[in-house]
């Protein structure tokens, strides 16, 4: 193939290079609207002593090249995922023309959750105990889990409700009341 | 020698033999052997591939073409797939839609990737195309539910629907209730990619209780696991199935209506989806197994002991995909029972930890290139490397068309030398004649691609990261690789010289990425100057190229030939360099 000398006369016009030694590394912003900024390293990187490169605690935009739903699906499969997105259910209540989403991320526990939903559909939930369900109140709220049954809200510990919950629902009357007293 | 003249065949003929020659490329050639084969080809021309739906405009392939049947059209370039493209950045196919909707009534198939397709412009194909019997949206985006509702309703003949890797707005699993009860011919469903927590079940199991024909059906990830058995057994007949969410508490029940399910489908052939999935339903599958071909678990999370079983059963295994959770012992497993293994893919389960979460290695490659002597295509994400290793994957895989690389680290050394991995990649090259496709990582001087130039004279298509030292790296390529279709390249320190010295190579090539580079604004001006049949688009997010010196490099740089001249749909932050440009900074 062509030597140096020919590649060198090749090339008619010159133009001066940047002189960038080192690729740019660049910090990472979740999405695509991001800004870049550089990062010239203070050495040279060529020689081979270093098996570690780039500064690890920079996330390289576009690296590992890993298409971007199957960083996602992999995140959510994570046991470990405090960082990931929230848990957005919907919430429906029986009369109501349309539902809600709420994040179930959000709130740190029951007392907050259930005042939330006495806020956006106005109304009020009754007292909780184990035993009877949500006392004095027409509504009671009930939650869909992952195996397609449907629960009291409040029976479980508060992170394994916001793990096994599909979606919200605010019953009403008598459906309501067959549930808490013992379900089918 | 005589000359036959062209008058003595009819054109019925010519037309005739033309009938058999399918490949695009072939025809293209047919096509420039005289002013009669041209004319006769392109009446008789049914399919057209657009690699680049930049490098031509509908109107001038409507011109050429009066009688297309089948298109397939493609968009962004392929680094859009990492983020590196940002939003709005192109690639829309409604002006293909509304200029074909008049030209091409009698249109049976789209496919179209990394494109922008709305409602608006699934509406319009809906209403226009009602023939349509393909409709392929593989990594697109821009469209939701509605669109999809319109296709459904209208689309009598489609056969195939395949929305892989596409990111759809999810309003309503209701959509699927717009396929008409007469409708029956569904063959190819895959909506693997929808997120809704509402995709319509009952919509789906009475859709494929009618569609006899069924035979490949790829769920998403909503479908609970207690669904698949009565799914299944209205689809006996299916040839590849994905799951949803492969996980749920163990119930026998539900165990052994999903082990009855699967033994049932006799065809089954290609297994995919297991989205979380838990070893305790595994064996449900064991069935189907031994006459998988391809199988897909790069969405599961499970670990060996149980992942290495699996694989174990499947001895007629062709193509793998798998998370990392292999390991190099589950690699070695593969190796020696799956001898007709042609393709794998080993995907990281933890890509942007510091410290490896698992023992895969370069090991496991290296066993499975030994012991598996059809293997043509294999994308490895690992986190070590060395350029013994390299070499002997290259001797004992002569045969590979794709081979894809990817050292966690971009920069990594070979751990035993620490030299770069030159070497290794250029035993790759050297001994793979048929190299199609190639992507390298790693600690990469320029000598790597030297050995490139010289010896990778099939190769189509190249991608390269945090590699070379100097322009000369990207001179051996522009110059060397005769076959050499699409570049790639992103953060090496690869500036003006070896691009203004081979635009005349760049014209040849379908695009050339590059971004985080070194090639300066002013270069690009001059290539636009230069190369009125290339398009020279500078992306920069900051703001518009004249506001910087002209020595300046650019942030993004996409070039590709077109024959439709620059576009006219580009975002702000997207300028083309041509002679327009050039001028009215001077």
């Amino acid at each position: 193939m062509e030597n140096s000398v020919a590649y060198e006369k090749a090339t008619e016009l010159r133009l001066g290079l940047p002189g960038i030694d080192e690729p740019a590394v660049l910090s990472s912003v979740k999405n695509n609207k991001r800004s870049l900024h550089d990062e010239k390293s203070g050495e040279n990187g060529k020689s081979a002593q270093n098996e570690t490169a780039p500064p690890s605690k920079a996330q390289i935009v576009g690296w590992p090249p890993v298409q971007s739903y199957r960083k996602n699906n992999f995140q959510q499969a994570k046991k470990s995922e405090s960082e990931c997105g929230g848990i957005y259910v919907k919430v429906s209540m029986d009369g109501a023309p349309y539902l809600r989403k709420i994040d179930l991320k959000v709130y740190k526990g029951y007392p907050e959750l259930l005042q939330v939903l006495e806020n956006m559909f106005k109304f009020t939930i009754g007292d909780y105990s184990e035993r009877e369900g949500y006392k004095g109140s027409d509504y009671e709220p009930t939650y869909e889990d992952k195996d397609g049954d449907w629960m009291l809200v409040g029976d479980v510990p508060w992170e394994m409700f916001i793990r096994s919950c599909k979606r919200l629902r605010i019953m009403k009357g008598s459906e309501a009341r067959g549930l808490s007293c013992s379900g089918v | 020698m005589q000359k036959k003249t062209a008058y003595s065949f009819p054109d019925e003929i010519l037309e005739h033999v033309f009938s058999f020659i399918h490949s695009g490329k072939d025809r293209n050639a047919a096509s420039v052997v005289c002013k009669s084969w041209y004319e006769i080809e392109r009446w008789c021309r049914r399919k057209i591939f657009v690699g680049n739906c930049y490098a031509v405009s509908p109107t001038m392939v409507i011109r050429r073409f009066p009688d297309i049947r089948s298109i397939e059209l493609k968009g962004k370039p392929h680094f859009a797939d990492f983020n590196l493209v940002p939003d709005g950045w192109g690639g829309y196919v409604l002006p293909w839609i509304s200029e074909m909707a008049g030209a091409y009534p009698w249109l049976e198939e789209i496919r179209l990737k990394r494109m922008v397709v709305t409602d608006e412009s699934l509406e319009l194909v809906a209403k226009s195309f009602t023939n349509l019997q393909v409709l392929v949206l593989f990594s697109c985006e821009g469209f939701s539910t509605d669109g999809l509702a319109a296709i459904a309703a209208s689309c009598k003949n489609l056969r195939e629907l395949d929305l892989r890797d596409s990111e759809v707005d999810d309003l309503s699993g209701h959509w699927l209730n717009h396929f008409p009860d007469t409708y029956t011919s569904l063959v190819s469903l895959n909506i693997s990619c929808l997120g809704s927590d509402d995709v319509s079940f009952s919509a789906l199991e009475r859709l494929v209780g009618r569609c006899p024909n069924l035979r490949r059906l790829l769920l998403n990830r909503e479908v609970p696991l207690d669904k698949i058995a009565n799914l299944l057994s209205r689809a006996p007949q299916l040839i590849e199935f994905g799951t949803g969410t492969y996980a749920a508490e163990l119930r026998s029940d539900v165990y052994s209506n999903l082990a009855e399910a699967f033994c049932n489908c006799k065809e089954l052939k290609c297994l995919s989806g297991f989205w979380d999935a838990v070893p305790a339903y595994l064996p449900v599958i064991y069935s189907v197994c031994s006459r998988l071909t391809s199988l897909n678990l790069s969405y599961a999370p499970i670990q060996n002991p149980d992942l290495t079983k699996l694989v174990s059963q499947c001895p007629s295994l062709q193509r793998m995909l798998v998370l990392d959770y292999i390991e190099d012992s589950g690699l070695e497993v593969l190796a020696s029972s799956c001898k007709d293994l042609q393709e794998l893919r080993v995907f990281p389960s933890d890509p942007f930890g510091e410290e490896p979460n698992v023992s895969l290695t370069e090991k496991g490659l290296v066993a499975v290139s030994s012991g598996c002597p059809k293997l043509q295509s294999v994308l490895y994400f690992c986190r070590q490397m060395s350029n013994a290793a390299l070499v002997t994957i290259a001797q004992n895989c002569p045969n590979f068309t794709r081979f894809r690389l990817c050292l966690l680290d971009p920069k990594i050394a070979d751990y035993r030398t620490l030299q770069p991995l030159d070497v290794g990649f250029g035993a790759i090259v050297e001994h793979c004649k048929d190299l199609r496709r190639l992507s390298l990582s790693g600690l990469l001087t320029d000598r790597v691609f030297e050995y490139i130039g010289m010896h990778a004279k099939k190769l189509e298509m190249l991608s390269v990261a945090f590699a070379g030292e100097s322009d000369l790296a990207l001179h051996h390529v522009l110059s060397g690789c005769e076959s050499l279709r699409k570049l790639e390249i992103m953060n090496c320190p690869f500036g003006d010289k070896a691009l203004l010295a081979n635009a005349a190579k760049l014209e040849t090539m379908r695009s050339l990425w590059m971004s985080s580079c070194s090639v300066s604004l002013g270069a690009c001006k001059m290539l636009g100057q230069k190369m009125p049949r290339l398009n020279i688009e500078v992306m920069d997010e900051k703001g518009p190229p004249d506001s910087r010196a002209e020595s300046d490099p650019v942030d993004k740089l996409y070039i590709y030939r077109s024959v439709a001249g620059p576009r006219f749909d580009m975002p702000p932050f997207v300028w083309t360099m041509d002679e327009d440009f050039a001028s009215e900074l001077s």
